[in-house]
C-alpha cells in the first residue's frame, strides 16, 4: 500500500514576447532551452537527445547492473547495430559528419536528470524519474526555477528577445498545451481494464486537482469561470493523438522500460499547476487508485473493493468532464452506466473508500506520504463539499476564484472583464514580482510542502532514487565526454575511443546513488568510469 | 449554468446580509473577505496595465 511509483511530469509553458505577440514562439523557445545551455556550458559540445532510445526495440537491453532483467526475445539482431556481447557499454558507430543542429529540436540535459527541450511551440521541462509525490513537486518547482533562469538571462541580454513564460494550458483563444503525467504501471493489468477503472477517476478529480480558468468553451466563447484549464479540449474517451482529439487516457506506450513488465501510463487531462498541494494530490491520488487497479489484477480482497469501482462506470466520460469542469457548485450529478447519478464528490468518495478498504485487507502500515495523501484526500473531500473556501489554500482553481470573485464585488466586473482574463494567465508567470501566484506565497496564503531549499537544490541535483541519478550525475561530471542522452540511455564519447559508447539504463530504479554513487566517485573521468562499466 | 449562479450569489452573502448564515462561519469568511481585499491591493500594483491588450497578445501554438 503506497503512493511510491516511477513517475515524472512533462509540462509546456507558455511563451510570449511582451509587447510582440506575433513573434516566431519556436524560435523564442529555442532561445530559452539554448540561453540556458549557453550557461551552463560555456560554449562546449553538448549532448543530443538520443533518439535511438524512442524505438522500444533498440532499448531491449539491460542497464549493467541488472543482468537478470534483460529480455532477450527484444534484443535486436540487426547487423548494423551491434547486439550487446554483454551487460556493459554498448559500442556504438561515431557519425561522420557533424550532426546538423536544428533549432527547433534545441535539447537538453539537466544535471537534476531532467530535459529541457522545444516541443511543438513551447518550451518544455519534462522532470526526471522520481518515486514520490511529494518529490514530483520538488522536481517539477526546479522546472518553474529552470525556467524563470532563461527569462532572467534574456532579460539581461540586449541582443536576444525577451521571453516571459507562463504555466499554464490556454491562451483562451483556441490553443492549448499540455501538463502530462506519467506512471509506470504492472504491465500485468489489461490496458482495458486500467482504462475503465482510472476513467471515472480522472473525470471527477478536477474538483481538487483543477488550476482554475476564465471562460468557457475552448475558444473562451462563453463568459465563465471554470474549474479546469484543459477540460474543454478533452474529445476523446481513449486515443494515441495528444494534439487533436484529446483522449481522458492516453495510449502512447513507450515505457523507456522493460515494456514486458511495464507500461508508462501518459496521462494528458491534467492542468498544469502552481499550488504545491494539488500537483502533490494529484500525482498522490492517482498513484493510489493505480495501485488498487493493480492490486485488483493480483486477486484476494482488492478484487472485491474493485466491484465498487468498476460500478463507477459514467454513460458519457467525455461529457461529464466538462460537465464537471463548468459546475462550481460542485452539485451537478453525473450518470452512471447503472443508472445511478453521483456527484463528482461523491464518485471521489467512492474511490477514497475502495483505496481505504484495499489498504485494511492489505494489512500493515502504510508509508507517512501515503497516510499524508491519504488524510488530506478525505479532508478536501469533506470541506469541498462543506465550506470550499476553505480550501483556498490548497486547491488552486478556488485560490484563484477568491481571487477572482474578489476582484468582481470591488470593481463590480462582469465575467468578459479582460482585468479577469489578465489575472487568469498572469497567475502562473513564472517571475516572483509579476506571477499573481507568487503574490499568494509572499502573503503567505497558500500552503507549501517544500523549502526554497530544497527547490533550489532540485534545480542543480538529481533525485537519489531512480536511474535519473546517473543521468544527471553523468552529466555533471563527465558533460564534456557525453555526446547524447535518453531517459534510458547516456551515451560517451570519449577522445582516442574507437566509437561511442551507450550505456543502457533500461530499469528506471536501477542507476540510483545506492547502485552508482560509490562508482561515480570512484571513477575521475569518463574513460574510468566506462572501464568500471565494463566497456 | 448553475455553477455560474452559485458564484453570484457568494457574493451577494455580504456578511450580516442574511439572518440565516450559519454563526460559526461568519466570522472565519469575514476574516478571509479582509485577506482577499488585501491581496487584491498587492496585485493591483503588479497586474499589466493595460489588461486588455495583454490579454489580446496572448496567443499561443497549440500544444500536446
Amino acid at each position: 500500500m503506497t503512493v511510491r511509483r516511477v513517475m515524472g511530469l512533462e509540462t509546456e509553458y507558455g511563451v510570449l514576447q511582451p509587447g510582440r505577440p506575433l513573434a516566431n514562439p519556436m524560435l523564442l523557445s529555442s532561445h530559452v532551452v539554448a540561453v540556458h545551455a549557453a550557461a551552463r556550458e560555456s560554449g562546449r559540445a553538448r549532448a543530443r537527445w538520443d533518439y535511438d532510445d524512442e524505438d522500444p526495440l533498440h532499448d531491449a537491453r539491460g542497464f549493467h547492473l541488472q543482468r537478470a532483467a534483460a529480455h532477450p526475445s527484444l534484443l535486436t539482431d540487426s547487423p548494423t547495430v551491434p547486439a550487446p556481447s554483454g551487460d556493459g557499454p554498448q559500442e556504438m558507430p561515431r557519425s561522420e559528419v557533424e550532426e546538423y543542429e536544428d533549432p527547433g529540436a534545441a535539447n537538453v540535459i539537466l544535471t537534476n536528470g531532467a530535459r529541457l527541450y522545444v516541443d511543438h511551440a513551447h518550451p518544455e521541462y519534462s522532470s526526471p524519474e522520481v518515486t514520490s509525490p511529494l518529490d514530483a513537486v520538488r522536481w517539477d518547482r526546479a522546472g518553474e526555477l529552470v525556467m524563470l533562469d532563461s527569462v532572467r538571462r534574456l532579460a539581461a541580454n540586449p541582443a536576444l528577445p525577451d521571453v516571459t513564460l507562463y504555466k499554464n494550458n490556454v491562451d483562451g483563444k483556441g490553443a492549448t498545451y499540455g501538463t502530462h503525467e506519467n506512471y509506470l504501471v504492472d504491465r500485468a493489468v489489461p490496458f482495458g481494464d486500467l482504462v475503465a477503472r482510472l476513467t471515472p477517476f480522472l473525470v471527477t478529480r478536477q474538483v481538487f486537482t483543477g488550476a482554475g480558468r476564465v471562460g468557457l468553451g475552448q475558444r473562451g466563447e462563453h463568459p465563465g469561470f471554470q474549474l479546469s484549464q484543459r477540460a474543454d479540449y478533452i474529445e476523446a474517451e481513449v486515443g494515441l493523438e495528444t494534439t487533436l482529439r484529446r483522449p481522458i487516457v492516453n495510449t502512447r506506450d513507450e515505457p523507456h522500460a522493460d515494456p514486458a513488465r511495464w507500461r508508462r501510463l501518459h496521462v494528458i487531462i491534467g492542468d498544469a499547476t502552481m499550488l504545491e498541494v494539488a500537483t502533490y494530490l494529484r500525482l498522490g491520488t492517482t498513484s493510489l487508485v493505480l495501485w488498487l487497479i493493480e492490486q485488483g489484477e493480483a486477486g484476494g480482497a482488492a478484487r472485491r473493493v474493485l466491484q465498487a469501482v468498476d460500478r463507477l462506470a459514467l454513460r458519457d466520460p467525455v461529457q461529464s468532464v466538462h460537465r464537471v469542469s463548468h459546475d462550481l457548485a460542485l452539485t451537478e450529478r453525473l450518470e452512471l452506466a447503472d443508472g445511478r447519478r453521483l456527484t463528482a464528490l461523491e464518485v471521489q468518495a467512492e474511490y477514497l473508500a475502495a483505496v481505504r478498504g484495499a489498504l485494511d485487507a492489505a494489512g500493515g502500515a502504510p508509508d507517512e506520504q501515503t497516510l499524508d495523501v491519504l488524510a488530506r484526500w478525505e479532508s478536501l473531500l469533506g470541506r469541498l463539499a462543506d465550506e470550499p473556501a476553505s480550501c483556498a489554500r490548497e486547491v488552486e482553481w478556488l485560490a484563484k476564484l477568491r481571487l477572482l470573485d474578489g476582484m468582481r464585488r470591488r470593481d463590480h466586473l462582469a465575467w468578459d472583464h479582460p482585468r479577469l482574463a489578465a489575472v487568469d494567465l498572469q497567475w502562473s508567470d513564472v517571475r516572483p514580482e509579476r506571477g499573481l501566484y507568487h503574490r499568494l506565497v509572499a502573503a503567505g496564503a497558500v500552503e507549501l510542502l517544500v523549502t526554497p531549499e530544497q527547490v533550489e537544490d532540485a534545480v542543480v541535483h538529481p533525485p537519489h532514487d531512480t536511474r535519473a541519478y546517473f543521468r544527471g550525475e553523468a552529466v555533471a561530471r563527465y558533460g564534456g565526454h557525453i555526446s547524447a542522452a535518453s531517459w534510458d540511455s547516456v551515451v560517451f564519447d570519449v577522445p582516442g575511443a574507437q566509437t561511442l559508447q551507450r550505456v543502457p539504463m533500461r530499469d528506471p530504479l536501477r542507476g540510483t546513488r545506492a547502485h552508482v554513487g560509490e562508482l561515480l566517485d570512484r571513477s575521475p573521468d569518463a574513460r574510468s568510469l566506462l572501464a568500471a562499466l565494463g566497456g | 449554468m448553475a455553477g455560474q449562479e452559485h458564484v453570484r450569489r457568494r457574493h451577494d452573502d455580504e456578511p450580516g446580509d442574511e439572518p440565516g448564515t450559519p454563526a460559526p462561519a461568519a466570522p472565519s469568511a469575514q476574516a478571509r473577505d479582509a485577506e482577499v481585499d488585501a491581496l487584491l491591493e498587492e496585485i493591483d500594483d503588479v497586474l499589466e496595465q493595460n489588461a486588455e491588450q495583454f490579454v489580446r497578445g496572448f496567443v499561443q501554438k497549440g500544444g500536446q
